[in-house]
């Protein structure tokens, strides 16, 4: 067991180096000079040279590359070179709305997918089966930017429910924050609900197959005293998987969603960031979203080994 | 039943791949010519979807945008296709051995990559536009088709006819590509509609944002982000391109499932 826990968190160290070796890599060969595009193309020699002696530019790449490195273990993600403010703060300041928003979206999709994926699995082959399972390949297929549209027209532009864009921070009271989270949520949580939908489906489907619901259902359970007690949760197991990977990419994927609704999170941070050659921030915003992807996916294998001995074996 | 899923998913498909195909040769209105005094026409019987802001026909702009969401598509998944398929065979001939250690590992660690945060990233810097959307978008195919084929191709080296082969003297390169191929090859089509389909959402996206396609080559992104501002009174700006999108990306979907179906008899079989 604490073998493979320290197998798994070498590979995991070994992602992670691996990882800022490219991310820092890419954002090296990009063409583009922070320094000249911060002073414009009228801007002297000597004052781009001075500052890019002031942002750290000038030093070669391997020692700025440690600084780099050994700063974020640290906790110090550098400072911006657009807004001259630590980008530790900047992450911190933005995390407050990309995290509940991704948990808000995973929250509504999990409600919808559950529900649809359990009624589809016992309806197996009905028509109730194929309306959910018709609805959920339109989900998959409807872009979430152009949902997220469609439901500022109709919920912000027509019925004026919301507000069409803007985040109303967290000191205004929850509700109001929330409320301003709700509409990019739901245009979030759609493809991922049509997903959950499916994976929840499936895997219901597979578990009522399985020996032991036979001799439960022989035992004279009724087939939702099945369904509840001994099925959903064996089924749980690859939904779980699902609901975690969706977590990081909600997380990262939000960035198109929160152009349309003009939110201040880290998608639009690292967006805003590309385009204004404020590379530190681009390099540490993007490091920090694979480090999460990559550490959720450790602690979901890890957790996986401790509850369930015969995946252990398989590495 | 499952065979209407395929033949709705050929339908939506050949339309989508029928118009692209014929704005080669005809568009209804030249779209390089801008009328004002035509603008924000809903639509009626002269143009069929009716005018954007400069007045241009948007049937025949989404005729052209059909063309280029496709190009982008499939030659992303052509990259992915031809560097991701090799490199899966190769893991599989040497399975366990370093080679396929750092291959898979490789894999593992474009996984977890934001891949939308990176295409943007990618694109943003190295220029928006068509080319660098295929890399970026081509880029994170490359680990899918390895998995799959690495997944698939292990399974077959179990099997008789690969062992009778190797007997027979034949190196391990020719087996994949004599034996192993032909016989994954399905599952790699199947793979590869998922993944244009995925890949016609991500243009989308990028043009969207401004990092795809650039004008004045039309794009269904681009549509619908210049639609963003006035759609509050000319909401078919976003209806039309968006649907154009779904209709694409729903054919692609139930074009695969449809194919997997009726490629693998187990699938077949369980849904029986």
């Amino acid at each position: 067991m604490l073998r493979y826990i320290l197998k798994r968190a070498i590979s995991l160290i070994i992602s992670l180096c691996l990882a800022s070796i490219i991310i820092f890599a890419v954002v090296e060969i990009a063409p583009g000079d922070p320094a000249s595009f911060m002073l414009g193309i009228n801007a002297q020699e000597d004052t781009i040279a001075a500052l890019r002696a002031e942002l750290g530019l000038d030093q070669d790449k391997l020692s700025r590359y440690f600084t780099w490195v050994t700063g974020m273990i640290q906790g110090d993600f550098g400072t911006s070179y657009t807004y001259r403010s630590p980008v530790a703060e900047m992450v911190t300041e933005r995390i407050w709305v990309s995290l509940p928003l991704a948990l808000y979206a995973l929250l509504i999709s999990t409600l919808i997918a559950f529900p649809a994926g359990i009624y589809a699995a016992t309806q197996r082959g009905k028509s109730g089966d194929l309306v959910v399972m018709g609805a959920t390949q339109f989900g998959i297929a409807i872009p979430n930017f152009w949902f997220a549209m469609i439901l500022v027209v109709i919920f912000a532009l027509k019925l004026r429910w919301f507000s069409a864009g803007g985040f109303v921070e967290w000191e205004n009271g929850i509700f109001k924050s929330m409320k301003s989270l709700t509409l990019p949520a739901i245009a979030l949580a759609l493809p991922q609900a049509s997903i959950l939908s499916r994976v929840m489906r499936s895997a219901l489907i597979e578990t009522l197959s399985e020996d032991y619901i036979r001799t439960a259902r022989a035992k004279g359970f009724g087939k939702r005293a099945v369904i509840w007690r001994h099925a959903l949760r064996n089924a749980l197991i690859p939904v779980l998987t699902i609901i975690g990977l969706q977590f990081s990419f909600l997380m990262a994927g939000a960035i198109i969603i929160e152009q349309v609704f003009f939110l201040p999170g880290l998608g639009r941070l690292v967006f805003q960031a590309i385009t204004q050659r404020d590379l530190i921030v681009v390099e540490s915003v993007v490091m920090l979203l694979v480090f999460a992807v990559i550490t959720v996916n450790f602690i979901v294998d890890v957790t996986y080994a401790v509850a369930d001995p015969r995946l252990r074996r398989r590495v | 039943m499952r065979s209407g899923s395929l033949i709705f998913g050929v339908l939506l498909s050949a339309l989508v791949v029928i118009a692209a195909g014929l704005s080669f040769l005809w568009v209804p209105f030249d779209i390089t010519q801008l009328s004002i005094p035509d603008k924000l026409q809903t639509p009626n019987k002269l143009h069929w979807l009716g005018t954007d802001h400069f007045g241009r026909d948007i049937l025949s702009m989404v005729m052209i945008g059909a063309r280029t969401s496709l190009a982008v598509a499939l030659l992303a998944v052509g990259i992915g296709f031809f560097i991701g398929v090799p490199l899966g065979l190769v893991a599989a001939t040497r399975k366990n051995s370093i080679i396929d250690e750092v291959i898979m590992r490789t894999n593992d660690l474009i996984f977890a990559f934001p891949s939308l945060v990176i295409a943007i990233l990618i694109t943003a810097l190295f220029g928006a536009g068509a080319m660098n959307a295929i890399i970026a978008i081509g880029i994170f195919n490359i680990p899918v088709f390895a998995r799959v084929s690495r997944g698939a191709a292990l399974s077959l080296w179990q099997k008789e006819f690969i062992l009778a082969a190797r007997v027979s003297g034949k190196s391990d390169l020719r087996i994949s590509a004599e034996h192993i191929f032909p016989n994954i090859a399905n599952l790699l089509i199947v793979q590869g509609t998922i993944q244009f389909s995925l890949g016609i959402l991500a243009e989308a996206g990028l043009s969207y944002v401004g990092l795809g396609t650039q004008p004045p080559i039309p794009s269904w992104g681009r549509m619908l982000a210049d639609a963003q501002t006035m759609v509050s009174f000319a909401p078919h700006l976003a209806i039309i391109p968006g649907t154009a999108i779904i209709i694409t990306v729903l054919g692609l979907n139930l074009l695969g499932d449809g194919l997997r179906d009726l490629l693998d008899p187990r699938v077949r079989k369980s849904r029986e």
